[in-house]
């Protein structure tokens, strides 16, 4: 049955109309038009759906609307900042990693979520943290690379 | 004795021409068509089509008559903008960006100015399908020469606006300048006013690639900040007003047919419309909840029929093997029997190929609306007219009234040729009478999409003592002809296809057959040289002639520093490479593997790649790196297993895909011939990767893996 579920994302309130044990990923993209979150498995698998919860990434294919409800939801919409690429999406686009793009957001959000904890992490890390995000294209080293340059980026400006 | 000698088709995607649509439909024709802005329009057709123009038209975007060869257009606006046109498709190959590098190019205007409108079969000129590497190679050039007609024309603007010869004024920046007297015209002003629309022999002569100033440079990513943004909206991701969510009642298993059907539960939800036509069951609802709560609550029975698995595959493929005869799909020089018995080493070894899956991250989608018997839609495919021409047969509308638009797509890999999800969503929305967006699940698209056809490889060879090729027999079982020619100079050649009847939908896949037959001939090479105890490079040089192969392999070599110096236990070089599509490729891999748990791991990868001219060095760095890391799926572990007309491992997590983890230290060294033409590089980088790492693994066990994948659960017999 379909209930009025309050959930913040990206700073913002919302209200979804939604059967609470919808994924939120449904919620996000068909009930509220964030499609920046992308569906790739279904499973939790590739972290395509990769979102903020509490600042922690988590695939949102795998999470119950009801269970992301009062809790702040970060989205890829809500990185840039009054016109103002985030670091990560900077050194992304920078280094151009990505080829069709289709995971991207989730690289992206994976990575900030890394770097909230880690911010200074060796490529071992970031393998790690990324081990659960595909990328068909095969841009790996080049995303690597840019969460390197991201951290560098995020020190610099912290300090 | 000896044959004569026969030159192969080159094979188109050989696929797709048989894969009939999966549902069939009845409708009603109509008509429709297109618009142009003011300002300059220039058309490439061929060179003698205009001669025929009269005789032969073909339907138009804005239902002119146009001459049939029209492969590329462009428009300069009265802002300056710069609008070309190219039915061609982004799929992550960056061609958005190279073509419109080509146009700024030759056109003298800055990048930025550049809109390429891409794959609409509305307002883009017919286009076969963005396949085999040919977007470079054809598409590039024909926008250069109506690029650099179109420049001509504005030059003849101002010549007459100043009432000079044409001849020595120059264009360059956006703007047409008299040198004689400094004045300057900038092309928004001669575009202005006029609606121009010439179709021009595509003759003119082009700028070099040594005089480029656009092209060939690294230029970023046409709209990155979109994609960075999650801004850029994939097909998946497209609403329309009153849209609803399609689902499509699949089968249990390949081939079965519906025998029984109930729907008056289903029927029944309140907001959710069912149809069937024919084998074709499906929903759409709301949201995709309903619509699969909706097939949920549908009773359908089917008949199966009894199939094979893929642990029989490779018998059932040489079982099924049809009567040959087809001399296109054989080549015979000299006598295989008389190089044979001429040899010093022989060697004979069957080699196998799997089925595997593209997996692009973005599944079939797609999203359909009719409007007064017009059908629009939106899809990630990289065949757009294809698609069109598919769903007017369906439902038997003409052409002009239907519409398909690709929205840059979240990669295919030669996965995306058919209109599947189009024709499911497009018949929904005729149902429902509201637009229909239908988007496959994970496992439907490791199930209902096609494969790349696993295959059976069968060489027999032979070398004399001095280490030359006396004898080169091949026979390839059901993966195709792509790559079967041996670029090394036997004398005595029989390279066959054998076609067989195949348990699984096949199609086009990156590289297409030339994978498989590069593992298997590369494999072979290798085995040859060490029976020859040659070097295996050494062996390669000395068999080939091939000039633009040989600089790839030595550039290769040198770059990764082969051979070999100090021998470590478990450490492992292979080489490998070849020609393709027009393109050169030679791949070197080290490789560790563990003695106890035999753990294969790729520790790095140089591949040396030539297509003549690069257009984006940026852009073909990450094309080449990016199908080295693909093809290391198919050499190490993916495999669609099947039993009984079912996927049993439809899922990311039964198909084990390259992550972080399995990705190597990759260097890609890249070779501008600037004298030479452009090819594609969408394919040809992935061919070299499965052999040099086989090659690698042997070298570091002694243990010769002939089946691809090699290593799908590690090394078991790790000789180290």
């Amino acid at each position: 049955m379909a209930k009025p579920i309050q959930l913040e994302i990206n700073g913002k309130r919302y209200t979804v109309q939604c059967d609470p044990e919808t994924p939120l990923l449904s919620a996000l993209r068909d009930e509220l038009g964030l499609t920046g979150t992308k569906y790739g498995c279904g499973e939790g698998q590739c972290g395509a759906c990769t979102v903020l919860l509490s600042g922690t990434p988590r695939r949102s294919c795998q999470i119950p609307v009801s269970a992301a409800a009062a809790k702040p939801i970060t989205t890829i919409e809500g990185l840039e900042k009054d016109g103002r690429l985030h670091p990560v999406q900077q050194a992304f686009l920078d280094a151009e990693a990505f080829q069709c793009a289709y995971c991207t957001s989730g690289m992206i959000l994976s990575s900030v979520g890394l770097l909230s904890t880690n911010p200074n992490p060796s490529s071992a890390d970031i393998v790690q943290s990324l081990q659960g995000n595909i990328c068909r294209c095969g841009t790996h080293p080049r995303i690597l690379g840019a969460v390197h340059q991201a951290a560098k980026a995020m020190r610099e400006r912290a300090r | 004795m000896s044959g004569p000698s026969i030159k192969f088709e080159p094979e188109s995607e050989r696929y797709e021409f048989r894969a009939g649509p999966m549902h069939h439909f009845d409708l009603a024709r109509r008509d429709f068509f297109k618009f142009l802005g003011a300002g300059i329009a220039v058309f490439a057709v061929a060179k003698d089509s205009l001669a025929k123009q009269e005789t032969a038209p073909t339907r138009g975007f804005h239902q002119e008559e146009l001459p049939k060869d029209i492969t590329a257009w462009l428009h300069v606006g009265e802002d300056g903008g710069v609008t070309a046109f190219t039915g061609k498709v982004e799929i992550g190959q960056n061609i958005r960006t190279a073509l419109a590098q080509t146009v700024a190019d030759e056109l003298r205007v800055p990048f930025e100015s550049v809109t390429m409108v891409t794959a609409d079969t509305a307002l883009t000129p017919f286009d076969f399908g963005t396949v085999g590497s040919r977007s470079m190679p054809t598409m590039s050039p024909q926008l250069r020469r109506v690029s650099a007609a179109a420049r001509d024309l504005l030059v003849g603007a101002a010549a007459k606006e100043w009432n000079v010869a044409a001849e020595g004024l120059t264009a360059a920046d956006g703007k047409v300048t008299n040198p004689a007297t400094g004045r300057s015209l900038r092309y928004a002003e001669l575009a202005r006013g006029k609606t121009l629309a010439q179709n021009l022999p595509a003759e003119d002569p082009v700028t070099p690639a040594n005089q480029w100033k656009i092209a060939g440079k690294p230029i970023p990513k046409k709209d990155g900040r979109a994609f960075v943004t999650g801004k850029h909206q994939y097909t998946p991701d497209l609403q329309r007003p009153g849209m609803l969510h399609g689902k499509v009642l699949r089968p249990p298993s390949f081939g079965a047919t519906l025998t029984s059907f109930d729907a008056k539960a289903a029927q029944a939800m309140s907001g959710v419309v069912v149809v069937h036509d024919g084998d074709f069951i499906g929903a759409a609802a709301a949201n995709e909840r309903d619509a699969s709560k909706a097939l949920e609550a549908i009773h359908a029975e089917w008949k199966e029929v009894r199939q094979t698995s893929s642990k029989e595959l490779y018998s059932y493929l040489k079982q099924n093997a049809k009567a040959s005869g087809n001399e296109r799909s054989r080549r015979i020089k000299g006598s295989v029997e008389d190089g044979l018995s001429a040899a010093a080493h022989r060697l004979d070894a069957t080699y196998t190929i799997a089925f595997i899956a593209h997996a692009p991250l973005e599944p079939r989608a797609a999203l359909a609306e009719w409007s007064d018997g017009k059908l629009t839609v939106w899809t990630g495919s990289q065949r757009p007219f294809a698609v069109r021409d598919e769903l007017a047969n369906v439902f038997h509308v003409s052409e002009n009234n239907v519409r398909v638009i690709v929205p840059d797509t979240g990669a295919a890999y030669g996965g995306k040729h058919t209109g599947d999800a189009a024709l499911e969503a497009a018949r929904l929305a005729r149902a429902a009478g509201h637009p229909v967006k239908v988007v496959w699940t994970r496992e439907e698209e490791f199930t209902w999409a096609y494969f790349r056809p696993a295959g059976v490889i069968e060489i027999k060879s032979g070398i004399a003592a001095d280490g030359m090729l006396t004898a080169w027999e091949f026979h390839n079982y059901n993966s195709g002809m792509s790559g079967i020619e041996t670029p090394y100079a036997a004398p005595n050649q029989h390279i066959e296809f054998h076609a067989t009847e195949c348990p699984l939908r096949s199609g086009s896949y990156r590289g297409l057959a030339a994978t498989a037959n590069f593992f298997a001939r590369e494999s072979h090479m290798d085995d040859l040289a060490r029976a020859g105890q040659a070097d295996p490079l050494e062996f390669r040089l000395k068999n080939l002639s091939e000039p633009r192969l040989r600089a790839v392999f030595e550039a290769a070599a040198k770059s990764f520093g082969w051979p070999r110096k100090n021998i470590q236990e478990g450490q492992g070089f292979g080489i490998a490479g070849g020609l393709e599509k027009g393109g050169y490729v030679a791949t070197c891999a080290e490789v560790a593997v563990d003695g106890t748990s035999g753990a294969v791991r790729v520790v790095r990868i140089t591949t040396a790649f030539e297509c003549g001219a690069i257009v984006n060095p940026d852009g073909l760095r990450n094309q080449v790196i990016g199908a080295n890391i693909q093809g290391l799926g198919g050499a190490l572990f993916e495999a669609i297993e099947f039993e009984n007309g079912r996927i049993t491992n439809p899922r990311f997590s039964g198909y084990r895909v390259p992550r972080f983890r399995d990705v190597p230290e990759i260097e890609a060294v890249l070779l501008d011939r600037k004298d030479l033409p452009s090819a594609g590089a969408g394919e040809t980088p992935i061919m070299g990767v499965a052999p040099a790492v086989g090659n690698a693994i042997f070298e570091a066990t002694g243990t010769r893996l002939r089946s691809l994948p090699m290593v799908p659960q590690g090394l078991p017999a790790a000789k180290t």
